[in-house]
C-alpha cells in the first residue's frame, strides 16, 4: 500500500474519530426527538398515541443509524420497524386494545414509585459507567476495507452475512418459518365446528317445539310421477303435501301447472299408470 | 465529542423502555416498550461497530431486527388470542395461574 493511500486512510480515520459539526447538529436534533418519543410513549394515556410516539423514536433512530455510517441498517430500520412492525402494532391496537385504556389502579402498592426510582437508578448507573469507561477509547471508524471501505456498506454486510455469519443467518430462516406457523396457529379460529348442534341436539330441539315441525320439510318429487320440481310430494293418503310445493312455482306459474297439480292430487284427470313407465315420457303423444 | 454520546442516548432509551414495562398495564404498550429496549440495544451495537472498526456489530443489529420481527408476530398473536378468550388486553387480568 502506498504511502499516499495510507496517509489518506489515517486522515479519514482522524475525521471519524471525533464527531463532525454536521453530525453533532443532527445528533442533538434527533437524539432529543428520540427521547421525547420514548417519554411520550410511556406517558401517553391512549395506546395509539403511544404507538405513534414510538414511530417517532424509531424514525429518529433510523436516521441516527444512517449518520453513523450504517445506511443499510437505517433503511431496514425505517422499512421493517416503522413500516411493518409498528403498522402491525397499530392493526392489533385498533382491534384489541384501543378502548381498553390503562387501569389506574395499582395492583402492587407503590409500584410506580419504585419503578421510577429503579429507572433513575439504572439510568444513572449506565450513563456514568459508559461515560467513565469510554473516555480514553479512540474510535477506529468504518473506513477500513472490511467495513464501509472497498465495496461499500451494503456489499460488505452481505459478504459478512453469507460468509462469517452464514449459520446464524440460516437459523433465522428457521426462526421466521416457525414464527409464521405459530402466528397462524395462534390466530386460527375454527368457526365451522363451534356452535353447530349435533344431530341428537337438533332432534331434541325439534320435538321440544323449537322448530315449526318435528320432521324436515318433504322434498319435491317424493312419490311423484315425475322428477320435475314442479311436481309436489304426495302424502301417504295420496293428497299433495302442501309444504313440498315450491314457493316460486306456486306463486309464479300456478295456472301453468294447474293440470299437473290436479292430476297428482287426483281431483282432475287421474294419472295413468303407464306414466311411471320410463319409456313413455310426459308430453309424448299417447 | 466522541461516539460515546450515542451510547448515553441508548442507555437512556433502554431505561425508559424498562420503566415502561414496569409501569404500563396494557399488554400491547408493554410490548412496545420491549421493542424500544431492543432498538436501544441496536443503537449500541451500531455505535460499537463504528468504535471497533468492523461491521460485525451491524450484522448483529440486523439479526436482532429479524428476531424482533418474529417475536412481534408471535407475541401479538398471543395477545390477540388472550383477548379473544378473556376480553381484556391488560396484563393484570391474566392471573389465572396466580392462586
Amino acid at each position: 500500500m502506498s504511502a499516499a493511500v495510507t496517509s489518506g486512510l489515517i486522515l479519514a480515520q482522524d475525521v471519524q474519530n471525533t464527531i463532525s459539526t454536521g453530525e453533532a447538529v443532527a445528533f442533538w436534533v434527533l437524539g432529543p426527538l428520540a427521547l421525547f418519543g420514548a417519554l411520550g410513549m410511556i406517558f401517553a394515556k391512549n395506546a395509539v398515541h403511544s404507538a405513534l410516539f414510538l414511530v417517532l423514536t424509531m424514525l429518529s433512530l433510523g436516521a441516527l443509524y444512517m449518520i453513523q455510517q450504517a445506511p443499510f441498517l437505517g433503511f431496514v430500520q425505517i422499512i421493517v420497524y416503522t413500516g411493518a412492525i409498528m403498522m402491525l402494532f397499530l392493526f392489533v391496537l385498533m382491534m384489541v386494545g384501543r378502548d381498553s385504556s390503562d387501569s389506574v389502579v395499582e395492583v402492587i402498592r407503590g409500584q410506580r414509585f419504585v419503578a421510577a426510582v429503579l429507572g433513575v437508578g439504572v439510568a444513572v448507573l449506565l450513563v456514568t459507567a459508559v461515560a467513565r469507561a469510554l473516555t480514553t477509547v479512540t474510535p477506529i471508524g468504518l473506513s477500513g476495507d472490511a467495513a464501509n471501505g472497498g465495496n461499500g456498506n451494503v456489499e460488505n454486510i452481505g459478504r459478512s452475512i453469507f460468509t462469517d455469519w452464514l449459520f446464524p443467518f440460516e437459523l433465522t430462516s428457521a426462526l421466521l418459518i416457525t414464527a409464521a406457523v405459530g402466528a397462524m396457529v395462534l390466530g386460527y379460529v375454527d368457526r365451522h365446528t363451534r356452535g353447530r348442534k349435533t344431530q341428537r341436539e337438533l332432534v331434541e330441539a325439534r320435538f321440544r317445539g323449537e322448530h315449526d315441525r318435528p320432521s324436515p320439510l318433504p322434498g319435491p318429487g317424493v312419490f311423484a310421477t315425475s322428477s320435475s320440481v314442479a311436481t309436489p310430494a304426495l302424502l301417504p293418503d295420496g293428497s299433495v303435501a302442501p309444504e313440498s310445493l315450491s314457493r316460486l312455482i306456486d306463486s309464479a306459474a300456478a295456472e301453468e301447472f294447474e293440470a299437473e297439480r290436479q292430476a297428482v292430487a287426483g281431483t282432475g284427470a287421474t294419472a295413468e299408470g303407464r306414466a311411471l313407465n320410463p319409456s313413455t315420457r310426459e308430453g309424448e303423444s299417447q | 465529542m466522541t461516539p460515546t454520546v450515542y451510547l448515553l442516548l441508548s442507555a437512556l432509551l433502554f431505561t425508559i423502555g424498562a420503566v415502561g414495562v414496569l409501569v404500563r398495564r396494557n399488554a400491547i404498550v408493554v410490548f412496545m416498550c420491549i421493542e424500544l429496549m431492543l432498538n436501544a440495544v441496536n443503537l449500541t451495537l451500531v455505535t460499537f461497530a463504528r468504535i471497533n472498526g468492523s461491521l460485525d456489530g451491524q450484522v448483529m443489529a440486523f439479526f436482532v431486527m429479524v428476531v424482533a420481527a418474529a417475536e412481534v408476530v408471535v407475541g401479538l398473536a398471543i395477545i390477540m388470542s388472550i383477548f379473544r378468550t378473556r376480553r381484556s388486553a391488560s396484563v393484570d387480568d391474566s392471573n389465572l395461574l396466580k392462586y
